[in-house]
C-alpha cells in the first residue's frame, strides 16, 4: 500500500505510518502528494501554484494517476464547498492566508515550505476521511485541468443563495439552541479549554525558538574569544582552541535543534489552534441547525394555537368588510391554516432528519478527531524530545573526545 | 624547639606539642626562623568561614552596614589523638583585606602580589543582583577572600611577612601596626611614580614582553567574561521557559482521558528542567571568578613591570648625570668647550676664571662624579637584584597561571558534560512520558 517513491516530509511520513494502524486506512487508496512550488507572473498578479500528485485506486476516478497545479485560492474553495456540504463534519484546517506578525513576505522560501506541507497534510487528511474522500469537489480538485476547475468552480449555488443561508445561519445563532444535548455541551467546554491549552503552547513553543535564538547569538560571539585568548598564550593555547571548538559545535547543535522545533513542533501546534478554531465553527453550525428545527417547531406550536382558537371579532369584522359569510370566512382561514400546519410538519420532518444526520456526523467524526489529535501531538512531542537527548548527547560526545584530545 | 630546625628540616615542622600560643610566641620571639620557612601552609591551616553583617559609623560618622569576615587558623599539626581543636578565629572586613594587600604592594615590589576578589559584583547577568548584600555575592567573595590568604601563605616571599601573620592572627592593633611600618609614605610616593610618565631607554625586554601581554591579557579576559555573562543570561531563559510547558502540560491534563497521565507526568520533568539551570550557572559562576582573578592579576603584573621601568630610569638617569658631570670635568681640565653651556658664555664675557676658582670647580666636581660612580652602582645593583627576584616571581606566577587555568578549562568542560548528562536524562524522561500518551 506504501509508496515508497512518494516524496513525503518525515511528519507525514509518522502520520502515514500511524494511519496504517487504524482499521480505516487498511484501505487506504489515495496517495496525495504536494510539492514543486513555482511562481507564475501575469500582468495582474503574482502567484504560487504547487502540483498536486494523486495515485489512486478508487474506481470512482478515470485513471490511476493526476498530475495538476494548484493554487492557494483553489484549496480554499475546496475547503468552502467541503464544509458547506458537510457543516458537522470536521474539516482540516489550512495554512492562514497570510502571516500577520513577523511581517513574512508570501514569497518567502520558509513561508512557502511551510505552507506546502500544511497544504499536503490537508490534502491527506481529506483523503482518510470516509465521507469526506468521496465528494465529487475533491475528485475535481484532484483530476481537473485548470480551466476545467474555472468553469466547475462557476457552477453551483450562486453568490445570492449563500447570502441567504449566512443571514440564516446569523439569524439562528441570535435566537440560540433551547435544549443542547448534554454531550455537545461537554465538546464544546472540551473544546473551550483545548483551545486554550494549545494557544498556551503555541505561544510557550514560539517563546523558546526565539530564545534559543539570541543563546544562538551569543554563543557565536563567545567561542571566538578563547580563540584570541589563545594567540596570546603558549601553554595553554591548546586548551583554549579546545574550549572554542566545544562552543563552535554548541553552536551547530543548537542550530539543528532551533530548526527541527521550527518545522516539526511549531507547524504542528499551529495548526491544532487553527483546529480549535474548526471545532468551535463546526458545533455553532450544528447549533444552528438544531436551532433551526427549534425555531420551526414553534412556529407549528403557534399556528396549531391559532387555528385551534374561536375565531376573533377582529376576523369577523374583516371577513364581514370584505363581503364574506363569517361561516364562510372561518372555513377558508382554517383550510389555510391547516394547509400551512401540514407544510411546516414536512419541513421539520426534514430538518429533524438534518439535526439526526448532523449530530450523528459530528459525534463520528468528534472520536476521529480526537484520536489523529493524539496521534498527531504525541509524535510531535516525542520527535521534539528525541531530538533534544540527541543534541545532548551529540554534545557530549564531542565534549569527551576534546577533553581526552586537547584539553 | 623551633630554633634547631632549618630548611633541611622543614619536616620537623609537624610538632604536636606545639598550640598556636606557642606558635605566635616563636614567631615574635624568632623573626629570623621565619625566612627559613617555604611556606606558612605547611603550618597553618587558614579559612575565611563565614561572613556577618555589622552596622557602625564611618570615617564621615554616618550610620553604615558592612560586612565582616570570619578568618579561622589552627595548626596544621594540631591533631592529637583524634581530637581537632577549634581554631583560632578573629573578623576582618573587606577594607582590612585591602590595607593589607596595599602594605605589600609597596613592601615587595618585585613580587605578583594575588588580587583580591571584586569589591563590588561588575560583570554579572541578570540572576545576580550588583548589590553587595547579596547572599550569593557574599558567599563569593569569601571564598574569594579565602583564595587570596591562601594564596598569600603559599608565596615564598610573602609568607614570611610579619604584619601578614599578624593580619591572621590578632584582631585589635593591627591596623595601627601597619601604618607604624609607614608604608604609606611609601604607598604615595609608588603612586606618583605608577602615575609619572617617563621614558626608559633600554627597558629589559622581557617585561616590555610581559607588558604587552598583561594588557591582552586582560582585554581577552573582559571580553571573554562579558561574552560569558550574557551567554549565561540567555540559556536561563531557555531554560525557564520550558517551566511555562510543565504549567501548560499540567492544565492540559485535566481534561484529557487517555493522555492525561503522560501529560501531567511529562510536565514533571519540564519543571525539572527548568529548575536544572540553577546549579549548572552557580557552577559557571565560580569558573567564571577562576577567570576574573587572572583578569585582576594582570593589574599585579603591570605593576611590576613598571617598578622596572622606574628603576631601570632612575638607573638611566644617574649614568646619565654621571656621564655629563664627568664631561663637565674634561671640559674643565682641557679648557675646551664642547657644549653650549652658560657659564662658559659668561667665562668668555666676563674674563677667564683664576686658577683657584677651577681648581675649586673641579675639586667639587670629582666629588659629584665619585658620588655619582657610587650611586650609579648602588642603582645598578638595585635594579639587578629587582630584574632577578621579580622575574623569579614572575615564572613562578606564569607556572601558577598555567596550571590554574588549564584546570579551570578542564572544569569548565566537565561541568558542560555534567550540564549534556542531566539534559539526556531529563529529554529521556520526558520522551517516555510522551510515549504513554
Amino acid at each position: 500500500m506504501f509508496n515508497a517513491s512518494m516524496p513525503t516530509s518525515p511528519g507525514s511520513m509518522v502520520n502515514q505510518c500511524k494511519f496504517e494502524e487504524d482499521e480505516e486506512s487498511d484501505s487506504k487508496d489515495i496517495f496525495i502528494t504536494v510539492d514543486n512550488p513555482e511562481s507564475h507572473v501575469t500582468a495582474i498578479e503574482t502567484f504560487i501554484t504547487y502540483r498536486v500528485l494523486t495515485k489512486t485506486t478508487r474506481s470512482e476516478f478515470d485513471n490511476s494517476e493526476y498530475e495538476v497545479r494548484r493554487r492557494y485560492q483553489d484549496f480554499l474553495w475546496l475547503k468552502g464547498k467541503l464544509e458547506d456540504a458537510h457543516s458537522t463534519l470536521i474539516v482540516h484546517p489550512l495554512p492562514e492566508k497570510f502571516v500577520v506578525k513577523g511581517m513574512v513576505e508570501r514569497f518567502n522560501g520558509d513561508f512557502i515550505e511551510t505552507r506546502r506541507k500544511a497544504l499536503h497534510k490537508f490534502l491527506n487528511r481529506v483523503a482518510d476521511h470516509p465521507i469526506l474522500s468521496c465528494s465529487e469537489d475533491f475528485k475535481v480538485f484532484l483530476s481537473a485541468q485548470a480551466w476545467e476547475l474555472t468553469t466547475y468552480k462557476k457552477q453551483g449555488p450562486g453568490f445570492l443563495s449563500r447570502m441567504g443561508e449566512t443571514v440564516r445561519a446569523v439569524a439562528n445563532s441570535v435566537r440560540g439552541v433551547k435544549n443542547r444535548p448534554e454531550e455537545f455541551t461537554a465538546i464544546q467546554e472540551y473544546v473551550e479549554d483545548f483551545s486554550n491549552k494549545i494557544g498556551s503552547l503555541d505561544k510557550v513553543t514560539q517563546r523558546i525558538v526565539k530564545e534559543q535564538k539570541e543563546y544562538l547569538e551569543e554563543l557565536k560571539e563567545y567561542g571566538p574569544t578563547y580563540t584570541l585568548w589563545s594567540g596570546s598564550e603558549e601553554e595553554l593555547a591548546e586548551q583554549l582552541k579546545g574550549v572554542a571548538g566545544c562552543i563552535e559545535r554548541c553552536c551547530k547543535e543548537t542550530e539543528e535543534q532551533v530548526g527541527h522545533l521550527s518545522d516539526t513542533l511549531v507547524p504542528v501546534l499551529h495548526e491544532y489552534v487553527l483546529c480549535a478554531e474548526t471545532l468551535k465553527a463546526v458545533l455553532r453550525r450544528r447549533d444552528n441547525i438544531q436551532a433551526e428545527f427549534e425555531a420551526k417547531n414553534e412556529a407549528l406550536a403557534t399556528k396549531k394555537v391559532d387555528r385551534d382558537a374561536e375565531s376573533s371579532d377582529l376576523g369577523f369584522v374583516w371577513g364581514s368588510l370584505l363581503g364574506k359569510n363569517p361561516e364562510e370566512a372561518r372555513h377558508q382561514r382554517q383550510e389555510r391554516l391547516d394547509g400551512e400546519i401540514e407544510e411546516l410538519k414536512e419541513e421539520i420532518d426534514k430538518l429533524e432528519d438534518r439535526v439526526e444526520w448532523a449530530n450523528n456526523a459530528l459525534k463520528g467524526d468528534w472520536g476521529r478527531w480526537q484520536r489523529s489529535m493524539r496521534g498527531d501531538l504525541k509524535s510531535a512531542f516525542l520527535s521534539t524530545a528525541e531530538k533534544n537527548v540527541d543534541y545532548y548527547e551529540k554534545y557530549f560526545i564531542f565534549i569527551h573526545t576534546q577533553i581526552t584530545v586537547s584539553l | 624547639m623551633m630554633a634547631d630546625s632549618g630548611p633541611e628540616e622543614i619536616a620537623v615542622i609537624g610538632n604536636t606539642d606545639l598550640t598556636s600560643a606557642e606558635l605566635e610566641n616563636n614567631i615574635k620571639n624568632t623573626m629570623v626562623e621565619i625566612e627559613k620557612w617555604t611556606s606558612l601552609l605547611r603550618k597553618m591551616e587558614i579559612s575565611v568561614g563565614e561572613a556577618e553583617k555589622r552596622t557602625g559609623k564611618n570615617t564621615v560618622n554616618m550610620q553604615e552596614i558592612y560586612t565582616v569576615y570570619l578568618i579561622e587558623t589552627r595548626p596544621v599539626d594540631a591533631v592529637t589523638e583524634g581530637i581537632i581543636p577549634a581554631p583560632d578565629s578573629l573578623w576582618r572586613r573587606y577594607s582590612e583585606f585591602e590595607l593589607l594587600r596595599n602594605y605589600l604592594l609597596v613592601t615587595y615590589p618585585f613580587v605578583v602580589v594575588a588580587p583580591l576578589p571584586e569589591k563590588r559584583a561588575e560583570i554579572v547577568w541578570h540572576k545576580l543582583s550588583a548589590d553587595n548584600m547579596d547572599p550569593d555575592f557574599v558567599e563569593r567573595r569569601r571564598v574569594g577572600l579565602e583564595n587570596f590568604l591562601l594564596r598569600l601563605a603559599s608565596h615564598p616571599v610573602l609568607c614570611n611577612d610579619k604584619i601578614f601573620y599578624i593580619f591572621l592572627t590578632e584582631e585589635k592593633g593591627w591596623k595601627e601596626m601597619v601604618y607604624e611600618t609607614g608604608f604609606q609614605a611609601k604607598a604615595d610616593s609608588r603612586l606618583k611614580a605608577m602615575n609619572a610618565a617617563f621614558r626608559v631607554k633600554n627597558p629589559d625586554k622581557r617585561f616590555t614582553e610581559l607588558k604587552h601581554y598583561s594588557d591582552e591579557l586582560q582585554t581577552v579576559v573582559s571580553q571573554l567574561l562579558r561574552v560569558r555573562a550574557r551567554v549565561a543570561d540567555r540559556l536561563y531563559g531557555v531554560y525557564k521557559v520550558h517551566g511555562n510547558y510543565g504549567r501548560v502540560f499540567s492544565e492540559w491534563s485535566a481534561i484529557e482521558k487517555e493522555m492525561g497521565d503522560g501529560l501531567q507526568s511529562a510536565g514533571h520533568h519540564m519543571d525539572a528542567y527548568a529548575a536544572s539551570v540553577d546549579d549548572i550557572l552557580e557552577e559557571e559562576e565560580h569558573y567564571a571568578d577562576q577567570l576574573k582573578e587572572y583578569l585582576f592579576y594582570t593589574e599585579a603584573l603591570r605593576a611590576v613591570c613598571r617598578k622596572h621601568e622606574l628603576t631601570q630610569f632612575e638607573l638611566e638617569m644617574a649614568a646619565q648625570d654621571l656621564a655629563s658631570k664627568k664631561q663637565q670635568k674634561e671640559e674643565l681640565v682641557t679648557g675646551t668647550v664642547r657644549t653650549f653651556s652658560l657659564k662658559g658664555m659668561t667665562s668668555k664675557l666676563f674674563g677667564q676664571e683664576t686658577a683657584e676658582q677651577r681648581e675649586a670647580k673641579l675639586q667639587v666636581l670629582e666629588q659629584q662624579i665619585e658620588e655619582g660612580e657610587e650611586a650609579v652602582k648602588e642603582k645598578n645593583t638595585e635594579s639587578d637584584e629587582f630584574v632577578k627576584t621579580a622575574w623569579l616571581d614572575i615564572e613562578h606566577f606564569k607556572d601558577q597561571k598555567d596550571r590554574d587555568l588549564k584546570e579551570a578549562l578542564i572544569s569548565y568542560a566537565i561541568m558542560q558534560i555534567s550540564r549534556c548528562k542531566k539534559g539526556i536524562q531529563m529529554w529521556t524522561n520526558a520522551k517516555e512520558c510522551f510515549n504513554k500518551m
